[in-house]
């Protein structure tokens, strides 16, 4: 057999534990008494609140307009009554304001047949006007907004549009559950991808540890005729990151700094594509999305489509709660997701899934000096030195680290998942980005 | 309702690879464990006394300087391990004054005034057993008849003989295992059957065997307690392999190199020439697979990359080398492993990774 693709520096190889929930169809979770809408779900400005406390909203409607072109709608994931504006803070250190809706009234949506819309006739420029209205942002975790990621510069070509179904992190199948469920839909959303960006080329990438999904997806092409190459992935994490994937589906490297456009490629996650069918041909804005509940501690894993503001402690109790105490829950993936410090926390777009993770699964020791064993350097895909930058950081030589690459990291976390001494190595880069780019503002 | 007990709020990632730094030191730690255990069979108890002394000599130094800095890093087992290296690294008989020296010494100035674990920038049992070398030359170059050469008379290792022999000798043995021989030095019954069952399978293909290789390799011979046993200790490397807590770069590339030299020159002293070098007998003598498997290894004074670890390799076979054959020590390994140690900053500068989507300038 030909050896699958993958990228050649670095990355790592954690205990996947999909098994807890890959083969788990997709079920509505129930819906919240009290929905909370945070304001900030995206990269980019936040939404405007345009409801106040006691207004009456429907499912789907506009709560949070768009302020400026980085920023997109924020919509009412239930019908209901608006009980407070509250400040909370998000897992990621996000501050925001989020809108909180009791449920009450009737569905607009739910449980009723959806017509589907004719859209052929729209341009590309008002179909994303509509995705930026319809809140539409990247469900991969990053949250960026797709319309801005649609608009590339001028005189760039689109030589290749990639359907990311890598799904690298640990526990997620919330991907995986779409592209068996949801195929038609995503092919769909595809054609309306190919309007707007019109690329050469199609690549669809998945992991080869989902079989089902790469054969599903291939079948599918193969019926329906259509001209998109299906890459299975060798797996290896971070697969999944704009930058990986296009070094393993195409040999080229994104320029450090630069985006994928640089190198004609537009990369978006399965989600995002699904997303986009909703939005554009059932003209359902972003309110719900797939995610997965798992971990060592929860008793009854499970893939659900959960409304956007859905406490995770509900979530996490229609799984049956826990069957020991869980060390920690992760909002996201656990190489690079969030505790929650609040089990009040709601779902935002970008969460990808909730984890309960046990003493055993996490794996923690006491932290140690640095031992330069170098492991740190051989696993960044990036090809950074972490230890190097987290002593610059350390150190508040900020403009040193900088310049030794800083602003390369994605926080991927495999510098940290391999650390022998258990450095918050990624800790340190965040707070280095951070810090540089308040210092870049002021000056 | 759901509640918790307790929440641990940490950073990304929130899983962990299972591997910590204390880990990492018992497991070199208990792999040394099979030629410890050969030290003492070998040698006798006093071999075990003297392990016993330099750990408690090096742990005890880490605990109290520990406590003045309240630091308490004793777990961690990287003073236990130094400790242990140090008793490796001394001869048998040793007064025991000398180990403790050495090991407060590796762990009070060579580790602890650099900043303790990880800071230090040369091996540490290293430094104590070359401190102790150069101060104490005598009591650290007398050694033990090991057990299985109950009639040898001379207790000099097989390299130290042969240094010692060729200031005076004008023949051409043709290497250092016949030079050995017509010196009469000492084989084990046990290396008798390993000569045989050598020369069963080289000797149709033309070569000679001479005695004495088996107990080179398993570690019949006089030398410090945990050196001897090339074959021992290459066991304990296999889970340090399996555990990726070294990786072949170092080992493989201080054995080439100073192999391959060995090679080329080695042979010229006996009258040889060129390409005649005797490989094996330099391999498993004074040492070598001990600093090239476990201290060259040490990651605080190695360098970072696969490359710079590839430059330090070849570097510490070829101060190895220089030493061994033309110094006045017969083993050169300590003091080559050292001097290595000296330019690992520079390597590191020199040897970093390849930043993704960064060209050299003027590529394009």
């Amino acid at each position: 057999m030909k050896r699958l693709s993958t990228f050649p520096k670095g990355g790592v190889h954690p205990p996947g534990r999909k098994h807890l929930a890959h083969s788990l169809p997709l079920q509505n979770a129930s819906i919240p008494s009290l929905s909370i809408v945070p304001l900030s779900q995206h990269i980019g400005s936040p939404a405007e609140c345009v409801v106040s406390v006691g207004d009456v909203v429907r499912e789907g409607m506009l709560i949070g307009k768009p302020t400026g072109f980085v920023s997109v709608g924020i919509h009412s994931p239930v019908p209901g009554t608006v009980k407070e504006l509250r400040r909370i803070h998000l897992p990621n250190g996000v501050q925001t304001d989020a809108v909180c809706i009791e449920l009450a009234g009737e569905f607009d949506r739910l449980g009723k047949s959806q017509e589907t819309v004719e859209w052929e006739n729209m341009s590309a420029k008002e179909l994303l006007d509509l995705f930026a209205q319809m809140g539409i942002v990247g469900m991969g975790g990053a949250t960026f907004p797709t319309h801005v990621k649609f608009s590339p510069p001028k005189g760039s070509r689109v030589e290749f549009f990639v359907i990311n179904g890598v799904e690298c992190e640990p526990y997620l199948c919330a991907d995986h559950r779409l592209m068996l469920e949801k195929i038609r839909e995503i092919f769909e959303g595809l054609r309306v991808i190919r309007k707007i960006l019109d690329p050469e080329q199609v690549l669809f990438a998945i992991e080869a540890n989902k079989p089902d999904a790469i054969e599903a997806v291939m079948s599918y092409c193969r019926q329906n005729v259509l001209d998109v190459k299906v890459m299975p992935l060798h797996v290896k994490y971070p697969q999944g990151d704009e930058k990986q994937v296009l070094k393993a589906l195409t040999g080229r490297e994104v320029p450090s700094g630069g985006l994928p456009i640089d190198i004609g490629a537009v990369v978006s996650n399965v989600g995002t594509v699904n997303a986009i069918y909703e939005a554009v041909c059932l003209k359902k804005p972003l309110i719900e999305r797939a995610l997965t509940v798992s971990g060592g501690a929860v008793k009854n894993p499970a893939n659900l489509k959960a409304r956007i503001g859905t406490p995770v402690s509900q979530l996490l109790e229609e799984c049956g709660g826990f069957s020991e105490m869980p060390e920690k829950i992760v909002m996201g993936g656990p190489m690079m997701g969030f505790t929650v410090l609040d089990l009040d926390t709601p779902v935002t777009k970008g969460t990808s899934g909730i984890l309960a993770l046990t003493g055993a699964e996490i794996r923690s020791a006491n932290q140690t000096a640095c031992i330069s064993c170098g492991s740190c350097i051989s696993v960044c895909p990036l090809g950074l030195n972490p230890r190097l930058l987290y002593k610059l950081v350390d150190h508040l030589d900020y403009g040193g680290a900088v310049e030794a690459g800083l602003m390369d990291c994605k926080e991927c976390g495999c510098c940290g998942f391999v650390c022998p001494a258990h450095i918050p190595l990624v800790q340190g880069m965040r707070l280095g980005k951070r810090i540089h780019l308040k210092n870049r503002k002021k000056a | 309702m759901i509640e918790l007990e307790r929440q641990r709020i940490t950073t990304s990632p929130q899983i962990h690879k299972p591997i910590s730094t204390a880990a990492v030191m018992w497991a070199v730690s208990a792999c040394l464990l099979p030629a410890a255990v050969w030290g003492v069979y070998s040698f006798g108890l006093r071999a075990l006394v003297v392990m016993l002394v330099s750990i408690a000599a090096a742990v005890l130094t880490e605990f109290g300087l520990g406590l003045v800095s309240k630091r308490f890093t004793i777990l961690d087992g990287s003073a236990f391990l130094t400790g242990l290296l140090v008793g490796f690294n001394v001869p048998p008989a040793i007064p025991l004054y000398i180990p403790v020296i050495a090991s407060v010494f590796a762990i009070a100035v060579v580790k602890w005034t650099f900043g303790g674990l990880g800071s230090n920038w040369m091996n540490p049992a290293l430094a104590g057993r070359v401190f102790v070398a150069f101060s104490w030359t005598g009591p650290m170059t007398s050694w033990t008849i090991p057990r299985n050469l109950v009639d040898a008379v001379s207790s000099a290792t097989p390299l130290s003989a042969v240094k010692s022999g060729l200031f005076t000798y004008s023949g051409d043995a043709g290497g250092p295992m016949q030079f050995l021989s017509e010196i009469g030095y000492p084989h084990s019954a046990f290396d008798g059957k390993v000569t045989d069952f050598l020369r069963s399978v080289f000797e149709p293909l033309g070569a000679t065997i001479e005695p004495g290789y088996g107990d080179l390799f398993f570690g019949n011979i006089p030398g410090c307690i945990g050196e001897v046993s090339a074959f021992l200790l290459l066991i304990g490397t296999v889970y340090l392999f399996a555990r990726k807590i070294i990786t072949w770069h170092v080992p493989v590339s201080y054995l080439v190199s100073f192999g391959g030299l060995v090679w080329i020159f080695g042979g010229s002293r006996f009258g040889s020439g060129a390409f005649s070098g005797d490989v094996v007998f330099h391999l498993f003598t004074g040492g070598l697979i001990l600093g090239a498997f476990y201290m060259a290894t040490d990651m605080v004074t190695s360098p970072l990359t696969r490359k710079g670890l590839l430059i330090f390799g070849v570097g510490c076979g070829f101060f190895t080398f220089l030493i061994r054959f033309f110094g006045s020590f017969p083993e050169g390994v300590s003091l080559a492993i050292i001097i290595m140690n000296i330019f690992v900053p520079l390597i590191n500068k020199y040897t970093g990774p390849k930043r993704f989507g960064v060209t050299k300038k003027g590529e394009e």
